[in-house]
């Protein structure tokens, strides 16, 4: 079952990138949609942001700040991606309103992915949280195309 | 699927994959209700090298990450067995202390409002909440070595305590060299903390007792005001398995070991990955242990404040998510095992050299959350429950419902309205969060008590009423 949280966060190229929540029994699923594959990362990490803000119109994009990790394959960069938004968060306070995801697939080597995006630090006043996410899950972990484009999910444990 | 094999006993029968059976214990009702997803994780952990005995689940099981959460596992280095990242989670050793107060329910007038309000404001929680401690790196490291032992010598507690914190307040065999950059930077600020999501400070009335001499052992008679606290090892932990779940993932070609599910990750134990998660989540452990002995203290301050009269005196302090070496008796054969306990408790019995001299005829306190609108228990480890799944018991009600399904359902103000129409005074610091946090989005506890018991694995002594809750 699934169920948008809220509005598209990102467009591009005349597509409507998607973020949302997906059940789990005890925790929550993360899941961006896109034309491209950046895109649907890029969902996935509104998607997580939303967990801390669940309205994303409340973060405003007032620093910038730039995110850089690898891994051998799609899934595990998506979850690297996502281990590294939710430690700068625990480190930083640092929720971004956006995030332009660029992903690079170096013959021979590790893919490597960079997003660059804005925002500001957590402000309990003003961003309604419900959870902390403590890490990204390999549950449901899926990067595939779907329906013409691409999906990118997997479930935060919280 | 499971079968009945005695009442309370359901049986996952062994296929080829696994190299064990998986044992569950549960009600109809409660198998009725269970996640499909339960038994595949179950039949996963069985299939694990070296495990012993059975794969079980308490009666509070659900869908986990690899391992259901309420999953029981034993593993024997001797024939190979492994440590296993998904067996232990994210929240390592996440558990529950309880105070007695020294007062009664009748004692407290018009100060439970008081009492609550302050506590919700002098115990850091919700989240991106920090402490008011702010240590250094160094600090730090003395908290992973020494667990509660540290924070007693800090000025938090008092050391009699430690006798009913398990292995005295602080695991050995930590080794904070093995702990990434990373996870000790996600913990400076958060030593003391409550934590968000299903995490809380409870304040709850003993209100049935169900075995007089254990409770009186226990300290526990009807009408006392008691206090729990639920938390665990904060970013420190979640970084650990963050960090561990992919190292002994990686390592796992190497071992030789395919896993049906990747989040099972595990490593043997003797090998290097395996002795460096062990060392790394083991202080993990000491951090949590630590956490829950300094906002037993910020709680036993507030009581100063508010409550001059009370005395805090800790019943016991229980982890749920952590793998423990300890001695058990298989076919009448004392062995050491490496035993995961994902969301459940330990539950020694009677005469355990592990447990105070105060518990030593009536076993282990296993201390069992509830929800906030709904009673916790105070189970006893029992000499069965040895036989039964290597001395473990449920943990807490467990989840039968999601998130997201409770935020559709509740909506946290009219919630809180409804609990203190029924006298329970709930302060949030979420409000979507306790609506996620909704009682009906749990298992019936009285029923996953009632099991354990039926079942062996702990037996009933105290039933605890909310009357006030501090929501993460």
């Amino acid at each position: 079952m699934v169920h948008a949280y809220y509005a598209p966060v990102v467009e591009r190229g005349g597509r409507r990138p998607v973020a949302e929540h997906f059940e789990h029994g005890a925790d929550v699923g993360v899941r961006g949609r896109g034309a491209t594959a950046e895109e649907a990362f890029a969902g996935a990490a509104a998607a997580l942001t939303s967990l801390w803000a669940s309205d994303p119109s409340s973060v405003r994009p007032g620093v910038e700040a730039e995110v850089a990790c690898a891994a051998a394959d799609l899934e595990s960069l998506l979850v690297a991606f996502l281990d590294e938004l939710i430690y700068l968060f625990a480190t930083r306070r640092l929720l971004f309103a956006s995030l332009d995801v660029r992903i690079e697939t170096p013959p021979g080597a590790p893919l490597g992915l960079t997003a660059r995006g804005a925002g500001e630090q957590f402000d309990a006043c003003r961003h309604e949280s419900t959870v902390e996410p403590k890490g990204a899950t390999l549950t449901a972990l899926r990067v595939a195309r779907e329906d013409g484009g691409w999906v990118a999910q997997c479930v935060v444990d919280v | 699927m499971f079968r009945e094999t005695s009442p309370n006993v359901w049986e996952l029968p062994k296929t080829r994959r696994m190299r064990v059976r998986g044992l569950l214990y549960a009600s109809r009702g409660l198998v009725e209700g269970l996640d499909e997803k339960v038994a595949q994780q179950l039949a996963g952990v069985a299939s694990l090298p070296g495990i012993v005995g059975a794969a079980y689940a308490m009666p509070d099981a659900h869908w986990g990450y690899g391992f259901p959460i309420g999953g029981v596992a034993a593993f024997d280095p001797d024939e190979g067995g492994v440590v296993s990242a998904g067996g232990v989670g994210f929240d390592i050793s996440c558990g529950v202390r309880t105070y007695r107060t020294g007062v009664q329910e009748s004692d407290l007038g018009d100060r439970l409002e008081p009492l609550i309000q302050d506590l919700y404001l002098s115990v850091p929680a919700g989240v991106g909440s920090e402490g008011a401690l702010r240590l250094s790196k160094k600090e730090l490291d003395q908290v992973l070595v020494h667990g509660a032992q540290w924070a007693v010598r800090e000025g938090f507690g008092e050391s009699e305590e430690l006798a009913f914190v398990e292995e005295h307040g602080r695991v050995r065999g930590a080794d904070p060299t093995k702990v990434s950059d990373r996870a000790r930077e996600r913990q400076l600020g958060q030593v003391g903390t409550l934590g968000s999501g299903n995490h809380y400070l409870e304040l709850q009335v003993v209100d049935r007792i169900f075995e007089a001499a254990t409770a009186e052992a226990f300290g526990l008679a009807e009408g006392d005001l008691l206090v729990s606290i639920h938390c665990g090892s904060r970013g420190l932990g979640h970084q650990i398995g963050t960090d561990y779940l992919k190292v002994l993932g990686e390592a796992a070609p190497r071992h030789g070991l395919v896993f049906p599910d990747r989040e099972l990750a595990a490593a043997p134990l003797r090998s290097v990955e395996g002795q460096d998660y062990l060392g790394a989540m083991r202080a993990a452990i000491n951090c949590a242990l630590a956490n829950r002995q300094v906002v037993g203290h910020l709680v036993r301050e507030a009581f100063g404040r508010r409550l001059p009269e009370a005395r805090l005196s800790l019943i016991y302090d229980v982890s749920h998510n952590t793998c423990k070496e300890e001695t058990h008796l298989v076919e009448g054969r004392p062995r050491r095992l490496f035993v995961h306990r994902k969301g459940a408790t330990r539950a020694f019995g009677p005469g355990h050299p592990e447990l105070p001299e105060r518990y030593r005829e009536a076993g282990q306190p296993v201390l069992v959350g509830g929800t906030m609108g709904t009673c916790s228990f105070v189970l006893a480890g029992t000499a069965e429950g040895e036989a039964r799944a290597f001395a473990s018991s449920c943990h807490g009600a467990g989840r039968q419902m999601s998130r997201m399904q409770a935020k559709r359902r509740w909506r946290g103000g009219a919630l809180i309205e409804e609990l203190a129409s029924r006298g329970i005074l709930i302060r949030a610091h979420s409000a979507s969060g306790a609506a996620e946090e909704a009682p009906g989005a749990y298992k019936d506890v009285e029923e996953v008590a009632r099991v354990a018991e039926e079942a062996g694995l702990s037996a009933r002594v105290a039933r605890l009423r909310p009357i006030a809750c501090v929501k993460g």
